[in-house]
């Protein structure tokens, strides 16, 4: 029968076509594998397997806190010994000892630091000049209308443009529409400090507890009537802790910090308007109660 | 094409592409002739009125002051001098409330009521005998800023770098914004200060043409400077423009006229183009012939808040209440106060800041102009698009404000943004577009600021 035959041949002509093509396929296949290979061994690069290990050790927040631009940085960083395991602020003690444990350093010894913000002046103690009713209820968007509405040009504007930065969850609003950190949970990263813009935020180790929470560059009466709270830079704190640990500056108390172990609560104790602080742990309180209406608007004459 | 024909003017009118009609309310104002503020009692006087580097106090408190007497000099070369606009006593060097919400250094004076308010004489350089130097410095220390509103020192706008020619001097008489109409009247009557300006400006410059562009409803304006130019034997271009916003921003007056863009980063002078603000050469020409400094201004109180609105010949330094108490006080329903226009002005929370040398009108609105719209979300119309003068993409912007991505707003040329808020006028969900790339624009400036300080 021809036709058996015919397609036997076809048959054959197809075989030999696929095992040419498997064949140059499986051929170049191996060719690049060597090619591969040997790139491998002549080109390769060492890392230090301890920086995969040690970056799966870290929170994975990237968040810059350690000064370094990410987790892996920083790995690698600890790898060389360049920092300790404490830099990062956002491990716990456990995670610390451990990555110090796996590396066989010092964990180092880094005081724990948290943000605060420089102003009390929240709803009950500033008054506000104007109502803000802007398509953008941040901060930032109050700030480039002239400055905010708040009498105080330093103060806290009070929409929490730095609650909703804070990757954390360590900054809520209280009652009185101040920020508060839970120095728990701050990891000291500076987000809330960079999105501030009014630049109230600043880090400062645990153990500052004296801080002055104003920035206004007022004197006196002056000081007093756009809030509460203000430093007036009368000098009764000066005069109530020892030389150079105060000084006023720019009609602002300001402490040396370099001298902080001879801070003192004392220096807080007749300041006319609380604007010096002694803080132990959450700088504000949770509830505050006032007979002030919140969030006054008031004017100097009819408009 | 469009004729004038609406406006009296059988010509062509010239313009950019893009940009919005806003209504314009300048009838409420533009027929008012230009008034002489009285004197009040306190004057105040921030010591940055000006880009630039502040000016450096050379008075002391309880020193006595003539009018139009040198109180603060220029600090460097981006800088000028400021004068007192009155007769009085220093009351305090320190800080003062400033229009833009921030308390900033600045001096006080007290006026002496019993003064006739006579100008110091100082001895004033003859413009057409002293060299290029002379002449910037003269400007400098005459405290000449741009009248326009950004308060840019003029001499520094003057002062042509030696690798570049000017070959257009222009003068910007469009004044787009809705309300305003001091320069209106300033082209209306200084007609001579300003083209005598011109001329003194020429002198220096020297360029090939002189243009005058002025937005086609100031007819008269058009009408009144040819005439004059004609008698004084000045070779002037009146040129009528559209009337479209943003047609006054001096980029969009370049391309409207010599058809050119200024590119991205470039100044108008890279295509050898001088834009000016009318008003500032009126002041120029009022320093050289007068021998007044830029000591008051022409600012347009007006807006349905106020009860008389007026052009008013302010002293620098009057207190903004003084002002608005002066055109009859406010209405009962006033809610919004506004410096400048209400395209681009900003609002202010209190009256109790001075008139500066950039503020150019105040604007009194009712809640009836005033409506708080609520925001939506994008729905992609692309209207922002087509609004854009300079061809930005404010929605793509807008989006990523929302996300807080400031670097990606930078590489869509958020930088080149100078705030018309035509995207944010036309936005049929009133996203407040151009509010967020001011806060872009701030967060990519002090982010560039740590990193040159690092």
């Amino acid at each position: 029968m021809e036709r058996v035959g015919l397609n036997d041949l076809k048959i054959r002509v197809l075989i030999q076509e696929f095992i040419t093509g498997v064949g140059i396929l499986v051929g170049l296949g191996v060719f690049f594998a060597f090619v591969i290979a040997i790139a491998y061994k002549r080109l390769r690069v060492f890392e230090d397997p301890r920086i995969d290990e040690v970056e799966e050790m870290l929170p994975h927040a990237n968040c810059g806190a350690c000064g370094q631009p990410g987790c892996r940085a920083f790995a690698e960083a600890l790898v060389k010994g360049d920092v300790t395991p404490s830099k990062c602020t956002v491990s716990s003690a456990e995670g610390v000892e451990r990555i110090a444990n796996y590396l066989g350093v010092d964990a180092g010894a880094e005081e724990k630091r948290v943000a605060r913000l420089l102003c009390a002046g929240g709803k009950n103690e500033a008054h506000n000049l104007a109502d803000y009713r802007g398509g953008l209820r941040t901060c930032r968007g109050e700030s480039v209308v002239t400055g905010g509405i708040k009498s105080c040009t330093w103060g806290c504007l009070g929409l929490g443009d730095c609650v909703e930065v804070c990757n954390f969850d360590a900054l809520y609003m209280n009652e009185d529409g101040l920020p508060t950190v839970i120095a728990d949970k701050c990891t000291a990263c500076g987000d809330c400090v960079r999105i501030c813009p009014k630049s109230l935020f600043e880090i400062m180790p645990l153990s500052q507890k004296l801080v002055v929470q104003c920035k206004s560059l007022l004197e006196g009466d002056l000081a007093e009537s756009k809030c509460s709270v203000a430093c007036t830079a009368c000098g009764r704190c000066v005069a109530d802790s020892l030389p150079g640990v105060i000084e006023i500056k720019n009609n602002l108390a300001v402490v040396n910090y370099d001298l902080n172990e001879l801070t003192k609560p004392d220096a807080i104790r007749r300041c006319p308007t609380k604007a010096i602080v002694w803080i132990e742990g959450q700088q504000f309180a949770d509830s505050v109660k006032s007979e002030l209406p919140v969030g006054r608007v008031e004017r100097y004459g009819n408009y | 094409m469009i004729f004038g024909k609406k406006h009296g003017l059988n010509e062509r009118l010239l313009t950019f592409r893009h940009g919005v009609h806003p209504e314009e309310y300048k009838e409420l104002s533009d027929h008012c002739a230009i008034e002489r503020m009285p004197f009040v009692e306190m004057y105040t006087l921030p010591l940055s009125q000006h880009l630039g580097a502040p000016s450096k106090a050379i008075v002391r408190k309880g020193q006595e002051v003539r009018r139009g007497e040198l109180i603060a000099e220029p600090a460097s070369f981006v800088s000028v001098a400021l004068h007192s606009p009155v007769d009085g006593t220093v009351v305090s060097v320190g800080l003062v409330d400033q229009p833009n919400g921030q308390m900033a250094p600045g001096i006080r004076i007290k006026t002496d009521p019993y003064s006739p308010q006579r100008m110091a004489e100082t001895p004033i350089p003859d413009p057409e005998s002293i060299s290029v130097g002379e002449f910037l410095k003269a400007v400098q220390w005459a405290g000449i800023v741009g009248l326009g509103g950004a308060a840019f020192p003029a001499h520094v706008k003057f002062s042509i770098p030696k690798d570049k020619t000017c070959k257009y001097l222009m003068l910007n008489g469009c004044e787009c914004e809705p309300f305003l109409t001091a320069d209106h009247r300033v082209m209306l009557e200084y007609t001579r200060d300003l083209l005598d300006g011109t001329r003194i400006l020429q002198h220096f410059v020297q360029a090939e043409r002189i243009i005058i562009g002025v937005e086609a409803n100031k007819a008269d304006a058009v009408k009144a400077l040819r005439q004059t130019a004609e008698e004084m034997h000045f070779a002037v271009e009146v040129i009528p423009l559209q009337v479209k916003y943003p047609q006054g921003a001096e980029k969009m007056m370049i391309s409207a006229i010599l058809g050119e863009e200024v590119p991205s980063g470039k100044l108008p002078i890279d295509l050898g183009a001088l834009v000016t603000n009318v008003g500032t050469i009126a002041a120029l020409s009022q320093y050289f012939r007068q021998g007044k400094p830029l000591i008051e201004r022409v600012v347009t109180v007006t807006g349905t808040a106020v009860k008389r609105a007026a052009n008013v010949l302010v002293p620098i330094g009057t207190p903004m209440r003084e002002v608005v108490e002066y055109c009859g006080g406010l209405t009962s329903k006033t809610v919004r106060i506004l410096l400048g226009g209400p395209m681009m002005g900003v609002s202010q929370k209190t009256l109790d800041v001075p008139v500066v040398k950039g503020t150019s009108g105040i604007l009194l609105l009712t809640d009836r102009e005033v409506q708080d719209l609520d925001t939506y979300n994008c729905i992609r119309c692309g209207r922002c698009v087509d609004a854009c003068p300079i061809f930005l993409n404010p929605a793509r912007m807008g989006a990523m404000a929302k996300s807080k991505l400031w670097d990606e707003m930078e590489a869509l040329n958020v930088m080149d943004c100078f705030e018309c808020a035509s995207c944010s006028y036309v936005c049929p969900s009133a996203i407040p577009l151009v509010q967020s790339f001011r806060i872009g624009k701030s967060m990519i400036r002090e982010k560039k600021a740590r990193e040159a300080g690092k």
